[in-house]
C-alpha cells in the first residue's frame, strides 16, 4: 500500500461553497453575491464571470458591505455575503445584529478563512471569536461545516431556508467524512462513530482530528463517540444530553477561542441537563502565536494524539474511575 | 397633495408627536420636530406606497437612518394608515411594538431596524443596487441625521453608491445643526455637506428643509447619480422655545412648556 491509498484527499471548502453557489445561481436568478474586495480569497472568479450583473463588490468595506446585504435582501435578491471572517463579523457587528439578525434580513453570511486559516499572518486575521460574537444574536443559524459534503449540503439549505445565516468556512484541507448526498439538517448533530466511554464533539477542521482521536482510543480498547455538530447555534440539546447520559464525559474541539464557542455551547447544555466530566479544548484564551492553521492546532493540544490523552484523562474523572 | 394640505398634515403630525412625547415622558423632540415636513411630503405626497399592502414588491422603500426619531416616523405611518393611530398612546409602553427605535417585524411600513447610527444608508444602497440587478422601478430615500454623519459606515456607502451609479436613491441629510451633546460645528463638524457629496460624485440639492415648496420638488427630483438632499433644517421646528437649542434633543417638557407648545402648534390648524 502507498502513500495515496492511505492519505485521504484533502478538500478546501471554499471549492464546495462557490461549487453550490454557481450551480444555485444558474437557477435562481435572485441569488446575488457580496464580498469585500475579496472575489480571490472568496473564490468568487467563477461566480463573477457567469454572473457579472450579481456579484457586488463593495470594495474593502465591511459595514457597508453587510448593510447592502441587508437592503439587497429587502429588495427581493437572495445575498451571499462573503468576506475573511475576522473581517466579515468583527468589523461589522453591529451591522450583523440590527441590520441582519435583528431585522430578520434573508442574508447568508459566509466567514471564510475562519479560525487559524491565516494563521501566519498574526491575531489580527485570526477569528477564533466568531462563535462567541454571533451565536449570542437571536435569529442567526451559526454553521461550520466539518468537510466539503458538509459544506456542499449546508450551502444548499441556507439557500433555501428563508433568514439570516452564518455560514463559516475555513480554507485549511480537510477529508471528506460524510457520505455522499448527505442532506444538512438544522441544529442535528451527525453520529461519525459510536461508543460509551466519552464522547468527543467538534466542527469544522477538528472533526477528522477528533476521529483520528477515536482511532487512538480504539487500539487501546477505549470505544469513544463522536459527534460532528457543526451547527453552534441552535445547538442540539437532544445529542448533547444523550451523549451526556450515554457515555458520562464529553470532550469538544474547535478552532476557536474556549470561552464562548462550540464548547460553551455545549457546556450550558451539560450544566442545565445532564452534569457530567467535560473538557473543552480550543485556543485558551489568549492571541495565538506565529504559525499555520495546522501547527497552532497541534501546538493547542488538539493533535489526535493529545486528544487521545485529554480523554483519557475526562475519562478517569467519571464518577467512580476517579 | 398640495403645500398647504402638506402644512396641515405636518401641524398635525408635530401635535401628535409633541402630545405623545408629553404622555410618555420621553422622545427626541427636537429631531423630530426638525424632520416632520420632509417626512410628511414622502409618505403624503412623494413615495408609491401602499399602505395595506406594506410589503409590496414595487413600493417605494424609505428608511429612517435616524432611528431616534422613532416617534415622528410613527405618527406619520399611522396617519398614512399603516396602522391605527391611536396606537400611539402605548408609544414606549411596556411590551407596545412602538419602542424608542423602529422594528420592521413588527410596525408595517418599517423597512429595516435602525437606531444604531449610520446604519441606514448602506442598507439603503442594498435596497437601490437591488432594484438595479432587478430592474425595479421602485425608488429608495433614506433620512439621516447631519451628526450621523460622523458615523464612517456612511461614506463608504456614499462612495459605492456613487461608483454603482444609483440615480434611484435619494439622501436627505437632516442638517439641524444640532447633535445629542453640543452644536455640528463645536463636535465634529462636517457642514458644508454639499460639496463633499458633490466631490464623491452624486448630484446635490440645497433646500430649506422646513418649507414644503422646496422640500417637494427636491424629493421628485430626478439626477443622474446618486441625490443628495441637505435639507437645512431648525431642530425643535416649529415650538418657538425648543428651536435650536442643543437642550432640545431629548428634553420633555413640563406641563407649562407643553401647554405653550400646543398652542404655537396649533394657531393656525
Amino acid at each position: 500500500m502507498n502513500a495515496a491509498d492511505i492519505t485521504p484527499k484533502l478538500h478546501d471548502c471554499r471549492d464546495a461553497f462557490v461549487f453550490v453557489l454557481e450551480r444555485l445561481g444558474a437557477e435562481n436568478p435572485d441569488i446575488v453575491a457580496v464580498c469585500n474586495d475579496s472575489v480571490g480569497s472568496s473564490k468568487l472568479g467563477g461566480f463573477k464571470s457567469k454572473f457579472p450583473e450579481r456579484l457586488v463588490n463593495v470594495g474593502i468595506a465591511e459595514q457597508n458591505m453587510v448593510g447592502v446585504g441587508a437592503g439587497l435582501a429587502n429588495g427581493g435578491l437572495l445575498p451571499f455575503v462573503c468576506g475573511a471572517s475576522c473581517f466579515l463579523t468583527g468589523r461589522s457587528l453591529e451591522q450583523i445584529k440590527a441590520d441582519i439578525a435583528y431585522s430578520n434580513a434573508n442574508v447568508k453570511l459566509v466567514g471564510i478563512s475562519s479560525g487559524m486559516a491565516y494563521g501566519e499572518l498574526g491575531p489580527t486575521h485570526h477569528s477564533i471569536e466568531d462563535f462567541a460574537w454571533t451565536r449570542v444574536l437571536p435569529n442567526l443559524p451559526v454553521i461550520a461545516p466539518c468537510d466539503s459534503i458538509e459544506t456542499a449540503a449546508a450551502v444548499e439549505w441556507a439557500a433555501a431556508y428563508e433568514g439570516p445565516v452564518f455560514l463559516r468556512l475555513s480554507r485549511v484541507g480537510v477529508p471528506d467524512l460524510l457520505p455522499a448526498g448527505h442532506k444538512f439538517q438544522l441544529g442535528k448533530a451527525n453520529l461519525l462513530r459510536d461508543g460509551d466511554a466519552v464522547t468527543l464533539i467538534a466542527n469544522g477542521t477538528l472533526t477528522h482530528r477528533l476521529m483520528k482521536a477515536a482511532e487512538l482510543l480504539a487500539a487501546e480498547g477505549i470505544e469513544a463517540r463522536v459527534l460532528n455538530m457543526a451547527t453552534v447555534r441552535p445547538i442540539d440539546v437532544d445529542a448533547v444530553v444523550a451523549a451526556a447520559r450515554d457515555t458520562g464525559a464529553i470532550l469538544t474541539a474547535e478552532e476557536h477561542s474556549t470561552f464562548g464557542g462550540l464548547g460553551s455551547a455545549i457546556a450550558e447544555v451539560i450544566v442545565a441537563e445532564a452534569p457530567v466530566p467535560m473538557e473543552i479544548l480550543g485556543v485558551p484564551g489568549i492571541f495565538a502565536p506565529t504559525g499555520s492553521a495546522e501547527f497552532l492546532l497541534d501546538q493547542f493540544g488538539m493533535a489526535p494524539s493529545a486528544v487521545a490523552e485529554a480523554a483519557k484523562a475526562l475519562i478517569s474523572r467519571k464518577s467512580g474511575r476517579a | 397633495m398640495q403645500p398647504d394640505d402638506l402644512n396641515r398634515i405636518a401641524k398635525q403630525i408635530r401635535l401628535r408627536d409633541l402630545q405623545a412625547v408629553f404622555e410618555a415622558g420621553a422622545g427626541h423632540i427636537g429631531g423630530e420636530m426638525s424632520s416632520i415636513d420632509v417626512l410628511t411630503a414622502l409618505y403624503f405626497r412623494v413615495l408609491r406606497i401602499w399602505p395595506d399592502q406594506p410589503k409590496h414588491p414595487e413600493r417605494d422603500r424609505f428608511v429612517l437612518s435616524k432611528g431616534h426619531v422613532a416617534l415622528a416616523f410613527y405618527v406619520t405611518l399611522a396617519k398614512r394608515g399603516f396602522f391605527p393611530e391611536d396606537e400611539i398612546s402605548t408609544f414606549l409602553k411596556p411590551l407596545s411594538r412602538l419602542n424608542g427605535h423602529p422594528n420592521c417585524n413588527k410596525v408595517p411600513g418599517v423597512e429595516t431596524n435602525t437606531g444604531p447610527l449610520g446604519h441606514g444608508l448602506p442598507v439603503a444602497v442594498g435596497m437601490a443596487k437591488a432594484a438595479k440587478i432587478r430592474g425595479a422601478g421602485y425608488h429608495t430615500y433614506v433620512m439621516t441625521g447631519d451628526g450621523e454623519m460622523q458615523e464612517g459606515s456612511n461614506w463608504e456607502a456614499i462612495s459605492s453608491a456613487a461608483q454603482f451609479g444609483l440615480n434611484n436613491l435619494t439622501l436627505i441629510i437632516d442638517h439641524n445643526r444640532f447633535q445629542q451633546g453640543a452644536a455640528l460645528k463645536d463636535t465634529n463638524n462636517l457642514a458644508p455637506f454639499g460639496s463633499k457629496l458633490a466631490s464623491f460624485g452624486w448630484d446635490v440639492t440645497e433646500i430649506n428643509g422646513n418649507d414644503m415648496s422646496e422640500i417637494v420638488p427636491a424629493l421628485e427630483k430626478r439626477t443622474a447619480a446618486p441625490h443628495c438632499i441637505v435639507a437645512h433644517t431648525n431642530k425643535g421646528q416649529g415650538i418657538s422655545f425648543m428651536q435650536d437649542t442643543v437642550d432640545w434633543h431629548h428634553k420633555v417638557p413640563n406641563a407649562e412648556q407643553y401647554k405653550i407648545a400646543v398652542a404655537e402648534l396649533s394657531e393656525t390648524l
